[in-house]
């Protein structure tokens, strides 16, 4: 049963230095107020896995707090480079950060694979493409069926995911929609998980294509009103486009980026 | 320098004369990549330039366009440019929203989408696209977003279109890394890799139209954008550049609709 606790027990509590941690959210119901609390909290050492790393973990890796990246498109959707990803691949800085690099469907199926209690995933993908010479966990596997090569993919059990829903019931049961990601194969392959909510509500009412991720199947809840921004909550708030933009400035500059974290882990 | 051109025939034009329209090489292509959606089709598209274009042909010509994004959203219709792949704006006007997986293992991978429509930061002579480095895997000079949905869309999709300005430091003769497979090297890449779709059948860019030559794959010339020449084209190619051996296809220059159109399109929060 997931219990109800405030992010900052949460985070102490579910994630440790050395742990392997998924984030998702695919654009939408993107985890930022976990992410910096992990960054306030100074967590060190964390294999960070996400498909899209985008802005929340630029700011995480800029912090230090990944040695290891695993993902699969890591830009500024629309705007640019993550510049903190760059500085930290090119020079270290403030930290080495190692990758492990994978398309958007060998991620996918990483997820479902791992969801679903199997050793890997199965695909057609990769064929032909440079990617598996640089990521061992990319490799083949022939059909028993029909003989086809196809590609495997290592399954992904991140120790914790965390993502970030609308709302929650009190106890513990999570409803999230819109744009669901892959936030539902994420929590099902992690070994602790953590949800952030808008809200908490005496009762779910149901809404169309949501998903519903049972209390039993989760550790903690936490509210975190506007804990998505500036990414956005559908039916809550939208996506802080102007704040995309802005951000680039920001993580184009060691000294930039350096005040902001300043502000941002300021009592 | 097309800018350049019209407003100097504009000039020079008899007053009395029909309007040279004044529009840029950007704006070509984006035309020119529209037209070359058909109505119906069924579209996945990439942010940026295709996304663009796509859109731009759905108020056009194409108003049963299908657009499916890769965070989901199936038959979107927004009335803004998305930002990013999944703006709010694409879930609220999609027909539905499925999940990721969903998008790649049961909508991309069987072949249920035409046409995949991408672009890239290398184009090589047969067409593969690089959107991971520029230099060594390990030590690259430019560490580009990498991969995304694109291999999967450019092995899966009936066929690609790819959309890119056309510079030399882009249109190379072997990409550094390659990301999403054209024809790989030999007519019969293709089949031998077990992709099924029939790879990138044209590339539009700001000067001309390149598609694959029926027997080797390697990308020529079948078109040229207004007050272009084949020498500019070779110019920015960084391959030997053939032309087609039909006549080529002059491309129309954009209507006024079709600059209203794209002019009229505005981004999300801009």
């Amino acid at each position: 049963m997931a219990e109800i606790k405030t992010l900052t027990d949460a985070i102490s509590e579910l994630v440790h230095d050395g742990d392997s941690v998924a984030l998702e959210g695919f654009t939408h119901l993107i985890p930022f107020a976990a992410g910096h609390e992990i960054i306030r909290q100074r967590k060190r050492n964390l294999t960070l896995i996400r498909m899209t790393p985008d802005l929340i973990y630029d700011r995480m890796i800029g912090a230090g707090c990944a040695s290891k990246l695993v993902f699969s498109w890591g830009g500024n959707p629309g705007v640019g480079s993550l510049h903190r990803m760059r500085d930290a691949l090119n020079h270290s800085w403030p930290v080495p950060l190692k990758i492990e690099e994978h398309s958007h469907a060998g991620m996918a199926n990483r997820y479902v694979a791992g969801a679903s209690g199997l050793p890997f995933g199965v695909l057609r993908g990769y064929a032909g493409t440079d990617l598996p010479a640089h990521t061992d966990t990319i490799s083949t596997v022939t059909c028993p069926f029909t003989g086809e090569t196809l590609a495997a993919v290592a399954a992904l059990n991140p120790d914790v995911s965390i993502v970030h829903a609308q709302r929650a019931d009190r106890a513990g049961n999570v409803q999230l929609w819109g744009i669901t990601g892959v936030q539902k194969e994420a929590v099902l392959a992690a070994t602790r998980s953590l949800v952030t909510v808008e809200e908490i509500v005496d009762t779910l009412e149901p809404v169309p294509g949501a998903v519903l991720l049972p209390s039993w199947v989760v550790d903690a809840v936490a509210v975190a009103p506007g804990g998505a921004k500036p990414s956005y909550a559908h039916g809550y708030y939208e996506r802080d486009n102007a704040a995309y933009r802005a951000w680039d400035a920001v993580s184009r500059d060691r000294e930039k980026f350096s005040a902001w974290l300043e502000e941002l882990v300021a009592p | 320098m097309l800018t350049e051109l019209a407003s100097e025939s504009s000039v020079l034009s008899e007053p009395a004369a029909a309007p040279v329209l004044d529009y840029t090489a950007d704006e070509m292509m984006s035309v020119a990549a529209a037209r070359a959606l058909r109505d119906g089709a069924v579209c996945f598209v990439g942010i940026g330039l295709p996304s663009t274009a796509a859109n731009l042909a759905r108020r056009l010509h194409a108003p049963s366009l299908v657009l499916i994004y890769e965070s989901g959203t199936l038959d979107t219709r927004p009335e803004e440019l998305p930002l990013s792949i999944g703006d709010g704006i694409l879930a609220d006007s999609a027909l539905t929203v499925i999940s990721v997986p969903e998008v790649f293992n049961y909508w991309l991978q069987p072949g249920r989408i035409d046409v995949g429509f991408l672009s890239g930061a290398q184009l090589d002579r047969y067409g593969n696209i690089n959107t991971t480095v520029i230099g060594e895997y390990d030590e690259p000079s430019v560490r580009l977003p990498g991969s995304g949905g694109a291999p999967e869309i450019a092995a899966s999709c009936g066929e690609v279109m790819i959309v890119m300005r056309h510079r030399l430091r882009a249109f190379v003769e072997g990409v550094d890394f390659i990301t999403s497979v054209g024809h790989g090297s030999a007519p019969e890449d293709r089949r031998r890799l077990g992709l099924t779709g029939a790879g990138p059948l044209r590339v539009i860019t700001d000067l001309g139209i390149l598609e694959p030559d029926p027997e080797t794959r390697e990308l020529t010339l079948t078109g040229l954008h207004p007050g272009v020449t084949v020498e500019q084209v070779r110019a920015e190619t960084g391959w030997p550049l053939a032309l087609s051996p039909e006549p080529l296809i002059p491309t129309p220059a954009p209507t006024t609709r079709e600059l209203e159109v794209l002019r009229s399109l505005r981004t999300v929060g801009q």
